[in-house]
């Protein structure tokens, strides 16, 4: 529990950084809020009269601090798009984004991690070549692209997959919301038909997500796995007449998954970056595309509050990663 | 099985090969010795001599790139070198233990030492989750971790270098093994330490009647510790008898050169300078049948005939056409 | 340049070792041909539409058929290679000033200096990047000089590590020292000594990002920042592609995409092959 704490206090310098730089980019900065929220119609005197009441006429100071008071008080601002608060919107789009993101890094670590453990363990074999290529073509892929390539091929081709619009086919209606993830929602209220049009809208954004994630995995694991196979204490266990099983799963793979995850910080804030664009392919709901049409409408406060909850989840995120790493690693938990 | 004897291990004519880029190392050449029951053998020679690629080859752990090419070891009546890797796999860890150097490397760093000793007894002993970890806090107890019990929970980064090898001794004999290699085990540990380590060795050896090879660069452990001392030049062994004759009597001339250098036979073999010449490159196609010639002061027309061992007095084997 | 001979063997010995690397190092050509030339290679003129001949199927006329308005997707393709590479150049040019020197400096002088860098790394890190370029073009305005601003600070803290950590081995090893000694003035240790040695492994680096940038910008473009229509530009003809996809015209969307892929694995290539000349250790 101190252990907790001592690590949250350990985030707040990253949380107090996105708070400034978010303070920066949106008053600071030449770019003009008050047009963003006077909107591009805005006549020269009602963008002044928007500076007064936002405040953005009073010194920096003064504008933080409110700044500051606003968002402990869940205060994010209004959109002029949809017309609700920024923290309504956002919170109810958000269990969308989360939905997918964790759905693809699923994907995306159920693949990645067997290959590149197969990889490392028959190493120059053919598996260790398709991980290599899987690899160096992974990074290479504009995931927006992917993803239109996989509708291309699953919902025009093949008719495997529905069209590319959002959580549920026009015939499905939402279930009731207990998590706010409709796989969960669906399976919780017993609702299997929801349940299958959620999953089969899921497949493709998720697989698209899975695809770009899956080459940083896969090279870190094998990368991981070869390092920690090559070790002396694998060869301990192995002179121990231990069986391959134990060798490899108990003995290796323990060791290497801890690089592993360390890796899924960086993994993390590539996925949260590529949501947007997934996101905008799929019309999936989620609370990058609700920014993508807040920028195009030149909306500034649904901005700067994706912006926001995007780096502090990312925060969070790496707070997670760190406690599973501690729960793993019995140095990282004692050293410090 | 026993024979007149009693040898737990016999090894005869073991040759390894390594495939490298620049070339095939001719790592070992019919390598032979034999360990008594409750014997112990040294194995000594300076660094690269082939000690360790010994063990590895005859516990089938070589390099990918490492390649038994001939011989046979015979240990209770089995092939070592012709085993099945299922064989091998129940050879290993129980029926013959290995000690590595660096012990702290040689643990998992993140499993609690209690649980790797009761990985090896429930693979070896047949016992079930309970009754290995029990079992493992009795290990513990043998090779004298003072309280055993709440140190089974420890990992090994807690623990002191002495403390980790004693670990690594309870995991090599965890199951009782017939024999029990220890390549360089008091290496980097300090004189108690080393001694202490020695003793729970030499203990185990007494009362379950463990043959040990006890690799090691110290000639003065050797000749404290060990019945007999093999010792190893580029791959070869090159003199081989019981401690107190090969001490008061040694033939070959690099192992006078060995003797003379260490005359207390008190120093260890990294710090002698004065046996000229370094160990010749394995990989090179012209290698002469005897590799000690190159450095020999007492060479003679014959070295260049292929090299055979001869036995001068009885168990007394020497490599050498002009022995001392 | 006597001390070129060796590494120029090597690089001869990567090329024709791994034919991938030479493979690269022809699309690379490809690309900067395109970059340089695109403008008078085109076919087509990129930007005239010609609503008859609208969605068009590639054929001998159109190789990557037409878009929505009847421009030549082939020739907007080829022209948009001086932008998208050029975007890429650009920030990474910029980040290597940037991130080289405060890493540089950082790993020389230590103290308060390394404290303010390390800093700044961690407050850009502590967004997911992408978002942050988002943030940040939105902020300043979508123009393409803030995408290249946007794409060169996101891979800011890369650079800083890399020139740090260099900076920091080199500066242990004592030369530094030694140059000091012999008089010389912080700065001309700095960028006499320093930087010389750390240069191999910051063209490494750049090369290895060059691909990332283009996806950046591409990206950028796709969600509607950035390079505006009708500018040709790989995400942004990738975007305008997006809605023919469900109706069965692929190639608007097909080849812009490809093409950008192309270049970002020519680029990751091409860095994996430079990597291997420069620092042979780190061979994966
Ligand atoms: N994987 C390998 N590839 C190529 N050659 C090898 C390999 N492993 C060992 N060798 C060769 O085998 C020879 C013997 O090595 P070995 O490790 O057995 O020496 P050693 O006597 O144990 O030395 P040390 O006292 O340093 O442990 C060395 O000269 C080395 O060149
Ligand atoms: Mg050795």
């Amino acid at each position: 529990m101190a252990g907790l704490l001592l690590r949250l206090a350990g985030s707040l310098p990253a949380l107090a950084a996105v708070i400034v730089v978010t303070f920066v980019l949106t008053r600071v900065l030449p770019g003009d809020a008050a047009t963003y929220f006077a909107g591009p119609t805005a006549s020269a005197e009602s963008i002044a009269q928007i500076k007064a009441m936002l405040g953005l006429d009073r010194p920096l100071p003064e504008q933080f601090w409110n700044y500051i008071v606003a968002l402990f008080h869940g205060n994010l601002g209004m959109s002029l798009t949809t017309g609700q608060p920024v923290l309504t919107d956002l919170a109810a789009r958000l269990p969308a984004s989360a939905e997918l993101t964790l759905c693809g890094l699923f994907v995306a670590i159920g693949i990645a991690v067997p290959l590149g453990i197969a990889a490392a363990v028959r190493q120059g074999k053919m598996v260790d070549h398709v991980c290599r290529v899987l690899v160096t073509a992974g990074v290479s892929l504009p995931v927006f692209f992917t993803g239109l390539l996989l509708v291309y091929v699953f919902y025009f081709r093949l008719s495997w997959l529905p069209a590319p619009l959002g959580r549920l086919d026009a015939f499905a209606s939402p279930p009731p919301t207990v998590t706010g993830f409709f796989l969960i929602d669906a399976a919780i209220a017993g609702e299997w038909e929801t349940w299958r049009s959620a999953a089969a809208q899921l497949i493709l954004p998720a697989a698209t997500l899975g695809l770009f994630a899956l080459a940083p995995i896969a090279r870190i694991t094998r990368a991981s796995m070869l390092a920690v196979l090559g070790a002396e204490f694998i060869r301990t266990a192995r002179a121990s007449g231990l069986s391959g099983v134990t060798v490899i799963i108990t003995y290796a793979l323990r060791n290497a998954l801890l690089p592993v995850i360390t890796t899924l910080g960086m993994v993390f804030s590539f996925l949260l970056g590529a949501n947007v664009l997934v996101e905008k392919v799929f019309a999936w709901p989620g609370i990058g595309s609700y920014a993508v049409e807040a920028l195009i409408a030149s909306d500034g406060a649904p901005v700067q509050g994706f912006v926001l909850t995007m780096a502090i989840l990312y925060v969070l995120l790496n707070l997670t990663i760190d406690m599973v790493n501690r729960a793993l690693d019995p140095r990282a938990r004692r050293g410090s | 099985m026993m024979a007149a004897g009693a040898n737990v291990l016999a090894v005869d004519g073991l040759s390894v090969a390594f495939r490298t880029r620049a070339g095939t190392v001719a790592a070992l050449d019919r390598v032979s010795f034999t360990v008594g029951k409750g014997e112990t053998l040294a194995l000594v020679g300076e660094s690269g001599s082939g000690k360790s690629v010994t063990a590895y080859a005859l516990l089938g752990l070589l390099d990918a790139a490492g390649r038994v090419t001939g011989g046979s070891a015979s240990f209770e009546g089995d092939d070592l070198l012709r085993a099945s890797p299922r064989e091998l796999a129940s050879i290993r860890g129980r029926r013959v233990g290995m000690i590595f150097q660096n012990p702290r490397a040689a643990l998992n760093p993140i499993r609690p030492i209690g649980r790797q000793i009761a990985d090896v007894l429930r693979r070896h002993a047949g016992l079930g989750p309970r009754a290995a970890k029990a079992a493992a806090v009795e290990k513990l107890r043998e090779v004298g971790i003072p309280d055993p019990a709440r140190r089974a929970a420890a990992y090994p980064f807690e623990l002191s270098g002495g403390m980790c090898q004693r670990v690594m001794i309870a995991i090599a004999v965890a199951a009782s093994p017939a024999l029990l290699i220890a390549d360089e085990p008091t290496t980097g540990l300090d004189v108690t330490t080393q001694a202490v380590a020695m003793d729970i060795m030499a203990r185990l050896a007494a009362e379950n009647g463990m043959g040990t090879i006890l690799i090691t660069h110290d000639l003065a452990l050797a000749a404290e510790r060990s019945q007999r001392i093999a010792v190893m030049h580029a791959g070869h062994i090159v003199e081989d008898a019981p401690t107190a004759e090969l001490l008061a009597h040694p033939r070959h001339p690099y192992t006078r050169g060995l003797l003379a250098a260490t005359p207390t036979a008190a120093g260890t073999l990294d710090d002698l300078h004065s046996v000229p010449g370094g160990l010749p490159d394995l990989r090179r196609a012209d290698l002469p049948p005897c590799r000690y010639a190159e450095r020999c002061e007492r060479r003679v027309p014959g070295c260049d005939d292929p090299l055979a061992w001869r036995e001068l007095t009885p168990g007394h084997l020497v490599a050498c056409w002009n022995p001392a | 340049m006597k001390g070129l001979a060796a590494p120029l063997r090597h690089a001869r010995f990567v090329v024709t070792e791994n034919p991938v690397t030479g493979f690269a190092l022809a699309l690379f050509i490809l690309f900067i041909v395109a970059a340089v030339f695109g403008p008078s290679l085109a076919p087509h003129d990129p930007l005239a539409s010609n609503t008859a001949q609208a969605l068009q199927p590639p054929s001998g006329q159109y190789w990557f058929g037409t878009d929505q308005l009847g421009r030549d997707i082939f020739s907007r393709a080829l022209v948009a290679a001086r932008l998208d590479i050029g975007i890429a150049a650009a920030s990474v040019a910029l980040v290597f000033a940037m991130g080289g020197f405060a890493g540089l400096a950082s790993g020389f002088f230590g103290g308060w200096t390394d404290a303010l860098v390390g800093r700044l790394s961690d407050t850009i890190m502590a967004f997911p990047l992408f978002v942050l370029a988002m943030a940040i073009v939105a902020a300043l305005g979508n123009t393409v000089p803030n995408i290249v601003l946007a794409t060169a600070i996101i891979n800011f803290p890369l650079y800083v590590r890399v020139a740090r950590a260099e900076t920091t081995t080199r500066r242990d090893a004592g030369f530094v020292d030694a140059a000091r000694v012999a008089g010389h003035r912080d700065m001309g240790v700095l960028l006499g000594q320093v930087m010389p040695n750390i240069m191999p492994l910051m063209v490494v680096q750049m090369s290895l990002t060059m691909g990332y940038a283009i996806l950046n910008a591409a990206g950028l473009s796709f969600i509607g920042l950035g390079v505006r229509p009708p500018t040709p530009e790989w995400g942004i003809m990738v975007a305008e592609g997006a809605s023919f996809i469900v109706s069965g015209e692929w190639w608007v969307a097909l080849f812009p995409g490809a093409t950008l892929m192309v270049a970002v694995f020519c680029f990751n290539l091409l860095g994996d092959g430079l990597r291997d000349i420069v620092d042979p250790r780190r061979r994966t």
